[in-house]
């Protein structure tokens, strides 16, 4: 099991007036290098979540097991470190936590605190940027005279180079365009089909969901209200709705479609399944192919 | 960071917390003013009940206070030593060796200030966990008004006073963010040697004025595009006013210093 939520809670500010329970009683478990999506309302618990999984917050009750690292209330902090090079963490917005004077300086800077040579992190720091999709000419360049695009690549790059096996990603297409957040999203996809890096991914985008996460968690109030495969999630529209979540564009279409009296096998969740079963309806006509 | 307590805000309801702002800030200076005036024993204890009744009748447990003042205990035990080792001579003598006495005068002085140290910093504590910040500007504000006759530009202090104070729980939340990307790029803050804990601050110094620069710029932006101008006579959103509780917060005030007045040892 890679990682596994055994009955986890965290208070905020506990033993306070101020106490709020952020996540309450939440257990489910992910198979090595899987794919998790994790989807819900703004303030549903998610980035708290998350967070736990390197021990930057540690649950207030339960076990949290990722490989054979074990995080539990009484974790100290004296032996993090294999854990948090192990989990790589990707934040919102994580152009904000550039600081070095060259891209190059920013990249290595993960596995230098990881105790990497300098050579080899400027190395690593190099073949990081190439991956990210930015070419070395970026690598003596200054970090705040790139465009928010770019800035977001190099602090990607910042995290993969201290070579994790699990990557955590908050909203990491948040503010991009269409094809910078598609860019992006392939090369995680890469990341994990190529490399088998285990991926955990907090988002909005149901598009997203469906596309590319093996499983899906569904947060409500601090509580997982579901937790299967982004068919199994994505089977009630009307439960999605009563959740606060939204059907992908294409199974939208898809269930317009259905009221309007197309049965389908399977309800099509994205944009290839719902062009495929479309074509497959469609009487060919001499034996042209769309 | 969340251990302090100095200078946060509390949000319960009670008498304390709904006092007008300027009330309770005037209250604070003075009651500077009331903790020095005493010295004997009679008039402290005069001090120490009023205190305990504001802390009372706010509903805060005594619990925060106590966490306010460890920050500074350091501080308080510095001051208290060096009062008890270098006062003047007086009264029997305990210790002599140089120029150190240990003196009877000295002993009780290092307990009263030690005491005022305490009754200060819970006072002011009591005053920034039960007032939010913005009151606090607006109460200052209204009370430098009469600044205004000698060409202090009042309005644009406390407006300048407003906008920092709304940006501290900004900017915490926001050096908490990076302290927790970097904490997760492998950087250890608070440990190691003092070197290592200087350098360890610049990845979290950079972003951080990085950040505080771009807000800066976009609230001008923002504020600028809607026609907002220095100097301008504006209205106001919060309006103080002074009521009956106000008035009977002063009085019990006013009596504990006539009553302090009255036993200290002139």
């Amino acid at each position: 099991m890679a990682i596994s939520f055994e009955h986890v809670s965290y208070t905020y500010q506990a033993g306070t007036p101020m106490a709020t329970s952020a996540v309450s009683d939440v257990s489910f478990a992910v198979p090595d290098h899987g794919y998790l999506a994790i989807i819900g309302h703004t303030g549903s618990g998610k980035s708290t979540l998350i967070q736990q999984l390197n021990a930057l917050l540690k649950p207030t009750a339960g076990e949290i097991t990722v490989d054979n690292f074990t995080i539990t209330p009484k974790t100290t902090n004296a032996d993090l470190k294999p854990l948090r090079q192990h989990v790589g963490m990707v934040f919102q917005f994580p152009e904000n936590q550039l600081f070095e004077e060259t891209v190059r300086q920013d990249i290595a800077f993960g596995p230098k605190n990881f105790g990497m040579a300098e050579a080899d992190a400027n190395k690593l720091a190099d073949a990081m940027l190439q991956t990210v999709g930015l070419d070395s000419s970026y690598a003596e360049r200054s970090p705040f005279e790139l465009s928010g695009g770019q800035m977001r690549r190099v602090a990607i790059a910042g995290v993969l180079a201290m070579r994790p096996k699990v990557l955590i990603l908050d909203e990491p297409t948040a503010g991009l365009d269409p094809q910078g957040r598609q860019e992006m999203m392939t090369l995680f996809e890469r990341l994990h089909r190529e490399q088998g890096l285990a991926i955990v991914l907090v988002t909005h985008q149901m598009e997203d969901v469906v596309q590319y996460a093996e499983q899906v968690a569904v947060m409500r109030d601090g509580r997982l209200v579901k937790f299967g495969t982004p068919a199994e999630v994505f089977s009630s529209e009307k439960w999605l709705r009563e959740n606060q979540l939204d059907m992908p564009q294409a199974a939208q279409v898809a269930q317009r479609l259905a009221n309007r009296g197309l049965a389908w096998d399977a309800l099509p969740l994205t944009a290839d399944q719902l062009a495929d079963q479309l074509a497959a309806r469609w009487p060919r006509k001499g034996g042209t192919h769309v | 960071m969340s251990n302090f307590i100095f200078g946060r805000y509390l949000p319960l309801n009670s008498v304390v917390h709904r006092l007008d702002p300027r009330a309770k800030l005037l209250l604070s200076f003075c009651y500077i003013g009331l903790v020095f005036m005493a010295n004997n024993p009679v008039s402290y204890l005069i001090i120490i009940a009023f205190t305990l009744g504001a802390i009372l009748a706010s509903k805060i447990s005594l619990g925060f206070f106590l966490k306010g003042i460890r920050p500074l205990i350091w501080l308080i035990v510095f001051t208290v030593v060096l009062q008890l080792l270098f006062s003047p001579v007086g009264g029997h003598v305990y210790f002599h060796w140089a120029f150190v006495n240990i003196t009877q005068f000295g002993l009780v002085n290092s307990g009263y200030i030690f005491i005022r140290f305490l009754l200060i910093i819970m006072m002011s504590t009591l005053l920034t966990l039960s007032t939010q910040p913005l009151d606090i500007a607006t109460g200052l504000a209204s009370l430098m008004k009469p600044l205004r006759w000698v060409r202090v530009p009042v309005d644009t202090l406390a407006m300048m006073l407003s906008i920092a104070l709304r940006f501290v729980p900004t900017l915490m939340d926001e050096a908490n963010k990076i302290m927790n990307a970097q904490r997760a790029r492998g950087v250890d803050f608070g440990e190691g040697g003092l070197l290592k804990q200087a350098k360890s601050l610049i990845p979290l110094m950079v972003p951080l004025f990085m950040s505080a620069f771009n807000r800066a710029e976009d609230l001008s932006t923002a504020m600028e595009a809607r026609g907002y101008q220095d100097s301008e006579h504006r209205s106001q959103y919060r309006i103080l006013t002074w009521q009956r509780r106000d008035t009977i917060t002063w009085i019990i005030f006013v009596v504990a210093f006539a009553a302090i007045l009255a036993t200290r040892r002139w």
